[in-house]
């Protein structure tokens, strides 16, 4: 039986460039295994870089030749699965979408993103926003249906679309819960990524769930629990804007918008 | 009560503290600042019927809303259903208790009991 085996030279010279010109970074990742222990400790690896290395691609890359053992989660690798949120160099970023060169730091600290229990090193646990995802009802409500054949097509301006089209962009990284100062201390807290949602579908002129969504997030740990602070909105890579959906569904609640 | 009504009564209280606030500081630059607290002045205050009044609905105004403000930040503090049951009574009756000190102040002075 014929094996084929690939020079070891080979394998590195594909990821690298000539000694000389390599430019590497240090990546200091978190390491931390709850329940075991819940002390987190820093490991360093030295890793070559292009100008478009992403940060996903260099943990990879640590993966496949230095330690293969570090937990993370990812998917897509084109920031549309909303799997590799975590914060790099203190900001929540998705690791496929954030380049190394961009951060211009020789020295990346990568770690678990805050506001979530951590499953392992740089994995966290989804499950809280997805069943608060779910219970702000994230679908059209509407007795009547458009598959019906003695219905038509839901009729839909642009000028209808545009105000919630781009609170339809949300991948549910996380990653503005993960900034919200509120979620930091109020574990309870609906957060940005279910109230943007929540405004989304109320603002779709097909629906018909405003009463229902409106008192779901008009509770003691809902929407008015948002500080203002806007840090959400800095961080999503969508351009969602979840702040603004926030005091757009505020209105509805005060009385403004229809 | 629904937590958007709360609320509403969170940022009215806050928009009547400005205006009267604004009536009460007015009310003290119409004359020299040390004028204002001289002792027969500030009794003064409490027997013109409407300043007290206002003074009274300041002091409602406050407390609804300080204490509800607290109750915010205690909330985002630490959740829990007792812990929270605590929270939302033991700031209605925080509310109660100031407004009720106050009132026998403004009530004491203004009917001249010292
Ligand atoms: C008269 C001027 C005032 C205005 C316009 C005002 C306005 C506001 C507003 C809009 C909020 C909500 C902020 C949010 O939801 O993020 C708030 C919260 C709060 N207010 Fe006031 N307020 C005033 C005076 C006071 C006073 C005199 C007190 C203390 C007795 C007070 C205590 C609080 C507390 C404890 C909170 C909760 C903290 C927070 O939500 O950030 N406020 N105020
Ligand atoms: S709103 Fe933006 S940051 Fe938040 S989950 Fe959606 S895509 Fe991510
Ligand atoms: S891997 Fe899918 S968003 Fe980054």
């Amino acid at each position: 039986m014929a094996t084929v085996t690939v020079p070891k030279e080979e394998k590195t010279a594909v990821v690298t460039s000539p000694e000389s010109t390599q430019k590497t970074v240090t990546l200091r990742i978190a390491r931390i295994n709850p329940p075991e222990s819940t002390e987190t400790k820093f490991e360093e690896f030295k890793v070559p870089v292009q100008k478009w290395t992403t940060v996903l691609e260099s943990i990879l890359y640590v993966k496949q030749n230095l330690d293969h053992s570090i937990a993370v989660r990812y998917s897509c690798r084109q920031a549309s699965c909303g799997s590799c949120g975590m914060k790099i160099n203190g900001k929540p970023r998705l690791a496929c979408y954030t380049k190394i060169s961009e951060l211009e730091s020789n020295v990346i600290t990568i770690e678990p993103m805050n506001n979530f229990p951590i499953i392992r090193d740089l994995a966290v646990n989804f499950e809280q926003l997805f069943s608060t995802h779910k219970k702000m009802k994230p679908f059209i409500i509407n007795e009547e249906s458009e598959v019906n054949s003695d219905t038509k097509e839901f009729i839909q301006t642009p000028q209808d679309l545009e105000k919630f089209l781009q609170f339809s962009y949300c991948i549910k990284c996380g990653l503005c819960n993960s900034a919200c100062p509120t979620m930091a201390t109020d574990t309870s807290f609906i957060g940005p990524q279910g109230l943007a949602q929540a405004y989304r579908y109320t603002a779709d002129n097909r629906d018909k769930g405003k009463k229902d969504r409106l008192k779901i997030v008009d509770q003691s740990h809902g929407i008015w629990r948002c500080h203002f602070a806007g840090s959400c909105s800095n961080v999503c890579p969508k351009g969602v804007d979840p702040a603004m959906a926030i005091q757009l569904l505020r209105g509805y609640l005060l009385g403004f918008g229809k | 009560m629904r937590e958007s009504i709360i609320m509403k009564i969170h940022y009215g209280t806050a928009l009547g503290a400005v205006a009267l606030v604004a009536v009460h500081i007015l009310m003290r630059m119409s004359q020299k600042f040390s004028d204002s607290l001289a002792y027969q002045n500030v009794l003064a205050n409490y027997h013109f019927l409407p300043y007290a009044l206002m003074l009274e609905v300041i002091l409602v105004l406050l407390s609804v809303h300080g204490f509800n403000g607290l109750r915010v930040i205690l909330l985002e503090l630490k959740q829990g259903a007792t812990y929270e049951r605590a929270i939302n009574y033991g700031s209605i009756a925080a509310m109660a208790i100031l407004i009720a000190y106050g009132s026998r102040t403004i009530l004491m002075a203004g009917m001249g009991i010292s």
